[in-house]
């Protein structure tokens, strides 16, 4: 690692104005992405801010959503009672990922906020990456990339967004709350990460400097069932090859209301808005899964070794749609 | 916090010595001030300054559990954590469990169920087995498996130290 200046963080204000001057400060939450990242070389900050002293913790409700404190942790969350009971596959997504210890460290913000598993960009002796090295090519396109995204990439990077519990947040409409040097912000999850295009060093559209405060989780419907799955190369503590979080309301067999984001397969948590539009009206039936799981790898760009992806990611989808729907019966 | 100043050489010469900061841990009940350079991780803090050796290194990225210690009753991997961070919270390590040299149960259920081989990732697994109990999540084997994945076992001593955690589990 190279070395590094480490300061507390006071305040929400300072943390904001500190970070902001200084294009060489990095916020250190959980630790989880951004040590591991500094220790393989690829991320040197001169200074590490570390802010999980800010009063940025904590779960509140209201009838309609759930707002989370940037600072709280994976297990935290998941084990919060309105969770458990009205968003389960947000507590799954969350339970499925990394392991006890990590989900102790890892903040909500750093969540999301975490960077491509790719091994190539955690190498930096490999030249090729524009990730990390913007401009310089991408080692993985002809190279080992079976862990990599089929939906969303670009010519110039195909790296996955690897976060679980961001699929079922995509899903929910969820809003990434912000403090940066220009005041407040409210960021629809869905719009807050950017493809790769031709600029993949540039993940999501916050400014340098500017601090997640908090996420808020909109409710499901009471009558809403929901589920997540995630498909790995061995049982636990791995990253997915492919998931899904599917949540369902349906009357009388039909399909009122549907929400589907796909995980594994994205350069970002992956909204499957043609799934929905698939499944909203139509009677819930292995068919019309199968139809909407279409619709949603319709616009997969599989390289040879992802393409096994395409078939696995739908088989995902109509699975975790058969079992909300069946739970539901 | 205090931040030790480092004085600015002249180029040529030795690089500037790294920033260190002035922290304080209470590990095991105990208090300890340290100097340390910035980037030195809980685990590095612990080892290296400490002397406390229980927990072990195996990945050092996050990966394996070798390093598991508990935090405020919570267990963490000391590796991706820096010293620094830690300030103010009650560490115990493995070297902490055992009260005026008496196994702790799970200790005890860990030798009796030879639920090692080489023995590294144990003060890890045992340090994890505590806490599963005390979240409640041991209650059947594929509990067990799903929670303990932070904890990799190169001999492959799984089947026992399952043994081990269903007994102490029993027992309490
Ligand atoms: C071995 C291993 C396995 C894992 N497996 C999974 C898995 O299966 N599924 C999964 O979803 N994830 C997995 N992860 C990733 C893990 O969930 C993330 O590393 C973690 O959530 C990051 O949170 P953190 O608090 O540790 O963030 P940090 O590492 O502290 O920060 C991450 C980044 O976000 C920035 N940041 C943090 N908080 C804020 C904030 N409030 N405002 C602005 N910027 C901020 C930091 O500057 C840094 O750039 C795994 C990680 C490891 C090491
Ligand atoms: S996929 Fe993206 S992160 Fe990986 S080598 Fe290519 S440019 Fe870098
Ligand atoms: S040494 Fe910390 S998890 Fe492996
Ligand atoms: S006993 Fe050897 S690694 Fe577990």
């Amino acid at each position: 690692m190279h070395p590094f200046e480490y300061t507390l963080a006071g305040d929400a204000d300072q943390a904001v104005a500190v970070a902001t001057a200084d294009p060489h400060t990095s916020f250190l939450a959980g630790g989880t992405t951004q040590l591991d990242l500094m220790k393989d070389g690829v991320l040197h900050p001169a200074r590490l801010l570390d802010i999980t002293r800010l009063p940025l913790k904590g779960i509140t409700h209201t009838d309609a959503a759930i707002r989370v404190g940037a600072l709280t942790t994976m297990e935290e969350l998941a084990a919060d009672p309105l969770v458990r009971e009205r968003l389960p596959f947000v507590r799954e997504a969350l339970l499925l990922g990394a392991s006890t210890q990590l989900r102790n460290m890892a903040t909500i913000g750093g969540n999301l906020l975490q960077r491509a598993r790719c091994r190539y960009f955690r190498d930096p002796t490999v030249p090729a990456c524009n990730k990390r090295n913007p401009g310089s090519g991408c080692a993985a396109i002809t190279g080992i990339h079976r862990m990599h995204a089929i939906l969303g990439t670009s010519d110039h990077c195909i790296a996955l967004h690897a976060s679980d519990v961001a699929v079922p947040l995509a899903a929910l409409d969820a809003v990434v709350h912000t403090q940066g040097a220009d005041g407040t912000r409210a960021i629809p999850l869905t719009e807050f990460y950017l493809p790769p295009a031709e600029t993949p060093h540039v993940e999501n559209v916050l400014q340098h400097g500017e601090l997640i405060t908090a996420i808020e989780i909109p409710l499901l419907p009471s009558a809403a069932r929901s589920h997540y799955i995630k498909v790995r190369d061995r049982v636990s503590y791995e990253f997915a090859l492919t998931s899904a979080g599917v949540a369902l309301v349906i009357e009388d067999g039909l399909i009122q209301e549907a929400r589907v984001a796909l995980g594994g397969v994205g350069t970002l948590p992956w909204r499957a808005w043609d799934a929905e539009d698939v499944l909203r009206g139509s009677r819930a039936d292995t068919e019309v899964f199968r139809s909407a799981a279409e619709a949603a790898l319709e616009g997969a760009r599989p390289l040879p070794g992802t393409a096994f992806k395409v078939d696995l990611a739908k088989r995902t989808l109509v699975r975790t749609l058969e079992t909300v729907a069946g739970a539901q019966s | 916090m205090k931040h030790v100043e480092t004085e600015a050489r002249p180029s040529g010469q030795s690089p500037p010595e790294p920033p260190q900061v002035d922290i304080t841990l209470k590990v095991n009940g105990t208090e300890h001030a340290i100097q340390v350079d910035a980037r030195v991780t809980l685990l590095d803090a612990l080892r290296d300054h400490l002397g406390l050796t229980g927990a072990k290194k195996g990945c050092d990225q996050g990966a394996c559990g070798a390093c598991t210690v508990m935090v405020d009753g919570r267990r963490v991997v000391s590796c991706l954590g820096l010293a620094a961070q830690y300030q103010g919270r009650e560490i115990t390590t493995i070297e902490g469990l055992s009260a005026d040299g008496e196994l702790h149960p799970m200790q005890a259920a860990f030798a009796r169920h030879d639920a090692f081989q080489c023995g590294y990732c144990t003060p890890g697994q045992i340090m994890s087995a505590v806490c599963l109990i005390a979240e409640g999540r041991a209650d059947t084997d594929e509990d067990i498996c799903e929670f303990m994945s932070g904890n990799i076992c190169r001999c492959g001593a799984y089947p026992n130290i399952r043994a081990a955690i269903r007994e102490v589990k029993g027992a309490s």
